[in-house]
Parts: structure tokens; C-alpha cells; sequence
């Protein structure tokens, strides 16, 4: 069992707050924008040159020239604006996007991340992902707690070629919600509805902390 | 002196096999469509590219890659191209893989007269080997250098005859900065304008960085990923 990628989305839309500006990964991360708790207006930022990235267009509407960073067609919304690449990674360097979602393959227990390259496979690049994971101040990571072999992804050391260090700050998995630990280790903080403490246990290879005031992840 | 010249042929003359391109664009957004398309009806191989992206198997700089004009590509990420992941597998093709906002600044430093600069990302990773580190406050930045591009291609939705260019959207992404950066720099556009016609106020690349421009034909402006929503 355990939370869907959209009950991930959700999960991670509730850290969002008023007057945030946003960037969204390719993937899960993705599924954030369709979950903005009411009330509360934020801002999405595209590194491909766009504020205030929009819906997908009505079909018939859509344009070449208006894509996100995952080259989908997109709009603007009202107050959005257009820039180019130095701009939008100066965006993002110089911290003026309050929260980076994305996913990734390897998160080890002092927030190293590894999510651009399998060595032996096709090497796809890295687009934007390590300016942005070297950079933000606030870095959640949306991922299945193991990978299609069933091993774990959270782990003492990544094992693959890395895209950050010690960048991470929480992790929103199918199992679980965890902080990294300053000092190293993964905090256990919620546990998704049907899952045991066991089964989380067994899909985490890296230090796992297991305060005494673990909650439910809240679904609806 | 006129900038402007008559079409992609005439724009592209100067460009010899073994030379350093940049190549404006976001996946297929942006890309300057005439000056590929010329470039394939030419001899001219051994080209090194500078863009972010490397197109599809039947666009953009793919184009290119199938006629193996291409020696090296320099780009943040080339997922796209059953033909690229081909010849960089078999080593027909060599390829350097940088952080799309250390493309980005590498690009505008070429222009701007910066021959490096520190920057956070890929510290730590492979991209940092053999690079100076320096610690700046307690965190840890790379030394990533400035490009050398003998040509920069760009497009722009709109030029006047000054060579002042306005972007749409976002295909203006890499455009403005290989603009400045290139030793001549081509400019197609959709639409050419006598000088007055633009707004001054608007103009995203002056024309102070562009040799050559001309407008564009038959411009496909392909999308990569039609995503929509249903009407109600």
C-alpha cells in the first residue's frame, strides 16, 4: 500500500505557503501545482523563462513558444513574465525561489541527492537540477521509497554519480515523511495510512530516527 | 553599415568545418529553424555546438547530427535523440554535459567580458573534477570559465534593421545571452522592421550585439510535448 504519487503531490502541496515562488520538477513534482491549498497564492517558476506558469492551454490554444522546462505546452497566468536563462537561474542561485521540489533515484542520510546519471546507461544530462539543489534553501524530494527492484532509495551513501550535497531537507515518499538529520540520519515524521513501522524500516538502508511523536500522513 | 542580409544562405557565409557554434533554444522552442536547415545543405562538419539541448531525431540540431556534422556537443541535457544517444555510445560523438545555469552564465560571461566565475552548482559531483573550488562564507563554489564561439545563431520573434531583437515567451531563453556572445552573431527573425518601428523600451537584445540578421520562412515552431486541457 502506501500514498499514490498524487497523494505525494498533496502531501507536498500542504508545505507550500502564501506568496511562495515555487519551482516544480519533472514528474511527482509536477503534480504539486493541481493540489494549492485554498487560501493561499503562489507563484511557479519554469527555469526554461517563466513566472507564473499556468494551466495546460485549452486544446486548439496551445503555442510553440509558451512551454515549461519539461517542454510541455503551458500558459501564463495573469502577472506572469518571461525571461531568459541567466535571469531565471539567478532566480534560483541567488535564492529568490522559497521552495525546489524534485525527484531523484538516491538520497543519502545527510541529504546528498542523485538523480542524472546511471553510469553505464544513456546519460541524459543534468538540465537544471544541480544549480538548483545547490542552491535552494528549502529542497523536498518527491520519490517511491524503493526502487523497481525493490531496493531502497534512501541510503548511508548514494551509490550513483551525484547532483548535490547535503542539500536535502525532507522527503515525501509512497511510505513515509522524513527530515534529514544535521548530523545524518532520516527523521521519521509521518507514516503513510496502512504502512507499518517495519516495512518502513526494511525499505530505509541509511540511519533511520524514530522520534516518539510519529503521526499519520493525513489523506483524504 | 547593413546588418541585414538577404536570407539563411547569405547569414551562415563565414561558417567553416571545425568552428565553435551557439545555438539559441529550449528543446525545440526558440531554435533558429532557418540557419540549421541551411547548415545541412552545406559541407561543413566538425562543428562543435553550444545549445542546450540537442533537438529530435527529425529536428533541430538533430538535423545536423544526422548528416554527422557535429563533432561535440556542449548542452545541459540531450534526452530527446534516438540518433545522439547512437553516436555517443559508439564515441562518433563527443559530449560535455554542464548545468543548464552554468550554460546560461558561461554564455553571458563570454559576452560581458567575465572570463570565469564561482558558482555552487555541481560541487561535489563530477562536474567540479579538476576545477578550482573556493570557499566563499562558509559555502563551496567552482570556477566555471567563459566559451569561445566563433558564431552565435539566434531567433527572435521580432528585429529591426539595427539588428535590436525582441523575444516571445518563453523562445527567448538562451537567445539573448549567445547573442552577446558570439565573435559574429546571426540573428533570423519572423518579422523584419525598418529601424523606429520597434519600442525602444522594449527591445530584449540591442543591436550592438548582432552582425547579421534576416527574416525567417516558413517557420514549423514544432511542439515536443503537446500537453492540453480538454474544453468543458
Amino acid at each position: 500500500m502506501g500514498l499514490t504519487k498524487d497523494q505525494i503531490a498533496k502531501r507536498i502541496a500542504r508545505e507550500l505557503k502564501d506568496g511562495y515562488y515555487v519551482n516544480l520538477g519533472i514528474g511527482i513534482p509536477t503534480l504539486v501545482a493541481n493540489h494549492v491549498p485554498e487560501g493561499i497564492s503562489v507563484e511557479f517558476q519554469s527555469e526554461n523563462g517563466i513566472l507564473g506558469m499556468g494551466r495546460f492551454p485549452l486544446d486548439g490554444e496551445e503555442d510553440a513558444d509558451l512551454i515549461n522546462a519539461g517542454k510541455q505546452t503551458i500558459t501564463a497566468k495573469p502577472g506572469a513574465s518571461f525571461f531568459d536563462s541567466a535571469m531565471s537561474f539567478a532566480m534560483i542561485r541567488g535564492q529568490h525561489v522559497q521552495l525546489t521540489v524534485l525527484g531523484a533515484m538516491e538520497v543519502s542520510e545527510n541529504g546528498d541527492i542523485a538523480n542524472w546519471k546511471i553510469p553505464g546507461k544513456m546519460v541524459k544530462g543534468m538540465g537544471g537540477a544541480m544549480d538548483l539543489v545547490s542552491s535552494a534553501e528549502n529542497i523536498i524530494v518527491a520519490m517511491q521509497h524503493t526502487n523497481r527492484e525493490g531496493e531502497s532509495k534512501l541510503l548511508k551513501n548514494c551509490s550513483l554519480p551525484l547532483t548535490g550535497v547535503a542539500c536535502v531537507k525532507r522527503i515525501v515518499t509512497d511510505l513515509a515523511v522524513l527530515d534529514i538529520d544535521p548530523n545524518g540520519g532520516f527523521i521519521l515524521r509521518e507514516i503513510a495510512p496502512g504502512v507499518t513501522l517495519d516495512e518502513v524500516k526494511a525499505a530505509t538502508e541509511g540511519k533511520l530516527i524514530i522520534p516518539d511523536d510519529v503521526v499519520n500522513v493525513e489523506v483524504e | 553599415m547593413n546588418k541585414v542580409v538577404a536570407n539563411a544562405k547569405e547569414a551562415i557565409k563565414g561558417i567553416e568545418s571545425g568552428m565553435t557554434l551557439m545555438l539559441g533554444g529550449f528543446g525545440l522552442c526558440g531554435i533558429p529553424e532557418n540557419c540549421i536547415s541551411e547548415l545541412t545543405k552545406t559541407d561543413i562538419n566538425n562543428l562543435t555546438c553550444i545549445s542546450n539541448n540537442a533537438g529530435v531525431d527529425d529536428f533541430g540540431l538533430g538535423l545536423l547530427l544526422r548528416k554527422n556534422q557535429i563533432k561535440k556537443m556542449i548542452s545541459s541535457y540531450v534526452g530527446e535523440n534516438k540518433e545522439f544517444e547512437r553516436q555517443m555510445l559508439s564515441g562518433e560523438l563527443e559530449v560535455e554535459l554542464i548545468p543548464q545555469g552554468t550554460l546560461a552564465e558561461r554564455c553571458r560571461a563570454t559576452g560581458a567580458g567575465i572570463p570565469a566565475f564561482f558558482t555552487p552548482a555541481g560541487y561535489g559531483t563530477e562536474v567540479a573534477e579538476g576545477k578550482e573550488t573556493r570557499e566563499f562564507d562558509g559555502k563551496m563554489y567552482v570556477l566555471e570559465q567563459r566559451f569561445d564561439a566563433d558564431f552565435a545563431i539566434v531567433k527572435a520573434w521580432k528585429g529591426d534593421t539595427e539588428g535590436n531583437l525582441i523575444f516571445n515567451g518563453t523562445a527567448r531563453n538562451f537567445n539573448p545571452l549567445m547573442a552577446t556572445a558570439g565573435k559574429i552573431t546571426i540573428a533570423e527573425v519572423e518579422e523584419l522592421v525598418p529601424a523606429g518601428e520597434l519600442d525602444p523600451n522594449c527591445i530584449h537584445t540591442p543591436g550592438i550585439f548582432v552582425q547579421r540578421i534576416f527574416e525567417g520562412k516558413n517557420y514549423e515552431k514544432r511542439i515536443e510535448q503537446r500537453t492540453v486541457r480538454p474544453r468543458e
